[in-house]
């Protein structure tokens, strides 16, 4: 069904990071994900595109499990998904993910949102969480709004919190699921830019995402969905230049013409 | 003859009062602690754990307290023969509690679960995502905040727990109203003085409370 490019594993070890065999899910009676066959190579930027309701947001949230399947498998660094319980929590927390919402804990301060995860599931000294937490935030530009609550924030730096937030549990991968959808125009530029150089440092990262431009740049592959299926799989100049499918074809004119 | 200039009717006023006091303290605790781990049990994973939190809430929310109350002491005591403490007065109070904390604690439970309700559901997620387990995202991150949201509510329990405090004066408790009972008896022609001073206390105590949990509420709202 869907031409794939493997990329060679960046850090050396052969098996995909994420791998996706024959995954199938519905809601009730929709189908939203058929038979999806993918695999993400360690270091690579994938990034999904496709129109809503393609079942992208939901592909993405599959990998850690915040959506379950109803067949096929999942395996991220070579060990299938666990069901539930401590080991599911252990996989989620090497698995980092950035939503659409932002979803900072609203009555912890960006500090604490950074903190909590390496204290409470890391059993990380708090003084060095602390430590690595200011760091981060140094990095995503919102350092001087550490002792502040998410609500005081604006939507980009909370975005860019909530990276810090995932970054600080050191993970192997990271999922964003419409990471700049919800935020104003002129913030979009700060998140992605964060996300720019996430990816050119060689984290492993699924972007769901209407970002064209960053697709453009900073994918390694590009992946286009529809009704449920995976249509293409291609480098974005390839994708972006010649698009094989009808479908992709029309969703590109609609896009990249305004 | 004015009721109240007689100390022995003054302190057993003061007396009735106090326990009152006592009775709303003590099951006011065990009311929240036993509340919080049933609303816990309902949002659980696990079916056994919600039906045994609805089984409690339904039950006891849908028993007129008088019930609960003659049960803790015909039942628990005189048939089943539990007794809480060797001292007979101290042990109606420790029943009294029992009860009370029983049926106020369905209250709490669903006040809880409705301030559950209130967090948005990416809360939660966010928080499993980053590794919590489902206790660690209940105790802290939906919690918390649930119980900010609920805090009015809560305090509309703890009054209404309050005045239902005086139906342990029917197993033999001499709280407020059963003082009151027999201040009337004894002082018929002061009767709507009598009522009128233990209405007021009540509302001394009350209203303030009242204000009390609506400035908290507004202090600890989460900000979203």
């Amino acid at each position: 069904m869907t031409e794939r490019n493997q990329a060679d594993g960046a850090s050396g070890a052969d098996q995909p990071l994420i791998r996706l065999d024959g995954v199938n899910k519905w809601f009730g009676p929709l189908h939203v994900l058929r038979d999806i066959n993918l695999s993400v190579n360690r270091g690579e930027v994938v990034v999904v595109i496709g129109p809503s309701g393609s079942g992208k947001s939901t592909l993405c949230r599959t990998i850690n499990r915040l959506e379950t399947i109803n067949s096929g498998t999942i395996t991220f660094d070579g060990r299938p998904l666990p069901a539930e319980g401590r080991a599911l929590a252990r996989l989620r927390s090497e698995v980092g993910m950035v939503f659409q919402s932002f979803n900072l804990f609203a009555h912890k301060t960006i500090l604490e949102n950074v903190t909590l995860g390496p204290i409470k599931v890391r059993k990380e000294k708090p003084e060095s969480a602390r430590q690595r937490a200011l760091a981060l935030l140094d990095r995503v530009g919102i350092a001087n709004q550490a002792d502040k609550y998410p609500a005081q924030l604006s939507g980009g730096q909370q975005q860019r919190a909530a990276i810090a937030r995932a970054l600080a549990m050191q993970p192997k991968a990271m999922l964003f699921d419409e990471p700049t959808s919800a935020l104003d125009p002129e913030m979009v530029g700060e998140v992605l830019e964060v996300m720019t150089s996430l990816a050119a440092e060689g984290m492993t990262m699924v972007v769901v995402t209407h970002e064209m431009g960053f697709a453009r740049h900073a994918a390694n592959r590009v992946i286009f969905m529809a009704d449920g299926q995976l249509v293409e799989d291609a480098p974005p100049a390839e994708f972006f230049t010649n698009p094989r499918s009808e479908r992709a074809k029309d969703f590109l004119s609609k896009v990249l013409t305004h | 003859m004015d009721v109240f200039s007689d100390p022995r009717n003054l302190d057993a006023t003061v007396s009735g009062f106090l326990w009152i006091l006592k009775l709303t303290g003590a099951s006011a605790v065990l009311a929240l602690v036993l509340g919080v781990l049933l609303a816990a049990m309902r949002v659980s994973p696990i079916p056994v754990l919600r039906l045994f939190g609805a089984a409690w809430v339904n039950i006891f929310r849908n028993t007129p307290l008088t019930l609960i109350i003659f049960f803790c002491y015909f039942g628990l005591y005189s048939t089943l023969g539990l007794t809480l403490s060797e001292d007979l007065v101290r042990n109606i109070y420790w029943l009294g509690v029992v009860g009370l904390s029983t049926y106020t604690a369905a209250f709490v439970c669903e006040a809880v679960r409705s301030g559950i309700n209130t967090v948005p559901p990416g809360q939660a997620e966010a928080a499993r995502a980053i590794g919590l387990t489902f206790a660690q995202t209940l105790r802290i991150v939906v919690l918390p905040q649930a119980g900010r949201a609920v805090v009015a509510p809560l305090g509309s329990i703890l009054i209404a727990l309050c005045k239902n405090s005086t139906i342990v004066g029917t197993i033999g408790l001499m709280e407020s109203s059963s003082v009151m009972k027999d201040l009337i008896n004894s002082y018929g022609n002061a009767g709507i003085l009598i009522f009128a001073v233990f209405a007021g206390v009540f509302a001394l105590l009350l209203i303030p409370t009242g204000y009390f949990f609506g400035w908290l509420a507004n202090r600890l709202a989460v900000r979203r």
